[in-house]
């Protein structure tokens, strides 16, 4: 507990700081999921492009059970550094659990060529063959790679452009157009944002138009079904992603990415769009 | 098609699941846990997927290969396959990553 309370000072004053990485862990081996979701959260938003903010994220989720978004959290980790042995591990535990044997085998052989002398892959391995679950991954790799590992300091450094959103993009966006973002109101309104197609055509009134209405149906719906409130909506295309939130009753917001980009992590972006979209809405 | 709701309502949290028509909202088969209003939630799926449909289309990105509506104590899960939709309904803490490969199987089989 004196770890944690040292850590959280640290933090407290140096916001910046990756030592959010070992405080989240640290409330994650204690068992305290909700704190330990928490600062992920707030280190993600602060460091959107750093590996180990993923697989520190989806090390939570997974105590969770929140398999599909632990595994969109990995599969960021990677894409980010390709050599993120703990997101490997992670990704092979999923695979597993979904008995995909041979992608949880790949990914495990692939941490393994990162690092071949660690006993835990190679014990991860024999264990998968005789039928066991492999261990949740745990958080060695995270240990070594919380004090600013040559991993972290190069997934920033490798980091895509535009695959993050802070504040002032996102109000860009809800001003102008390619940030991919709409925000209507409950008759389909245009009230910010803008969208094109792949042809580059603006189709901003059009998907507006479509939209109407979808707020109070699945509003509806969710009652309907006894599950409360209506929190989010996300689907796959072909061709991309969307999400959909609603940052006030009246108003929804549409956030679209590429096809690449999961829907766990268009969640989170899209949680983050709403909050600014909401502030934006209240300055109106 | 009992078969693929079988497989459907055996992952754990799973509370129900549906074949719906796509074009009118009308249940096609059903596998639901009781006070689960099957057809009202039926027509309001179709409608939203006909939305999302056309607003995607329009967006670019090509239509839905699969949705989901979260909502504080559940969600619904929704994969559209030729002219129906294979609904799925489940607690908060359900592997959606299940639940959507089963649904995915469910419409590859043809039902």
């Amino acid at each position: 507990m004196d770890d944690i309370r040292a850590l959280s000072a640290q933090l407290a004053q140096d916001p910046q700081s990756l030592v959010f990485l070992r405080l989240g862990e640290a409330l994650r081996r204690k068992g305290q999921l909700e704190a330990a979701l928490r600062v992920a959260m707030n280190g993600l938003e602060r460091h959107p492009h750093l590996a180990d903010a993923h697989d520190l994220y989806a090390r939570i989720l997974t105590d969770k059970h929140d398999y599909e978004r632990a595994f969109d959290e990995w599969d960021m980790a990677v894409r980010i550094a390709p050599h993120h042995t703990g997101a490997l591990k992670g990704l092979a535990f999923l695979y597993f659990k979904v008995g995909d044997i041979e992608q949880a085998e790949a990914h495990l052989a692939a941490a393994k060529r990162v690092e071949p002398d660690d006993p835990s892959i190679e014990q991860a391995i024999a264990m998968m063959r005789k039928g066991a679950s492999p261990p949740e991954p745990s958080a060695a790799a995270a240990d070594s790679s919380t004090a600013a590992s040559p991993t972290a300091a190069s997934s920033t450094a490798q980091a895509p452009q535009g695959s993050g959103l802070d504040e002032a993009r996102v109000l860009a966006g809800l001003e102008g157009a390619n940030e991919g973002l709409l925000l209507i109101d409950g008759a389909g309104r245009v009230l910010g944002g803008a969208l094109k197609d792949r042809a580059g055509t603006d189709v901003t009134d059009t998907v507006a138009a479509y939209l109407a209405g979808v707020s109070q149906e699945a509003a509806r719906t969710a009652k309907l079904l006894g599950l409360g409130a209506w929190t989010g909506l996300s689907a796959e295309g072909q061709q991309g992603n969307v999400h959909l939130a609603h940052p006030t009753s009246g108003a929804l917001l549409l956030v679209v990415r590429e096809r690449g980009m999961p829907l766990g992590r268009l969640a989170i972006l899209a949680q983050r769009a709403t909050l600014m979209a909401r502030r934006w809405l209240e300055q109106q | 098609m009992s078969q693929a709701l079988d497989m459907i309502t055996r992952v754990r949290g799973v509370r129900g699941a549906m074949l719906v028509s796509a074009e009118d909202g009308i249940v096609v088969a059903e596998q639901l846990m009781e006070g689960i209003k099957g057809p009202a939630v039926a027509a309001l799926a179709a409608s939203l997927a006909g939305r999302l449909r056309r607003a995607m289309d329009a967006a670019g990105t090509g239509a839905a290969a699969f949705w989901h509506l979260q909502a504080e104590q559940g969600a619904l899960l929704v994969v559209p396959g030729a002219g129906i939709l294979v609904v799925a309904v489940a607690e908060p803490d359900v592997n959606i990553g299940l639940v959507r490969l089963e649904l995915l199987r469910a419409v590859e089989a043809g039902l």
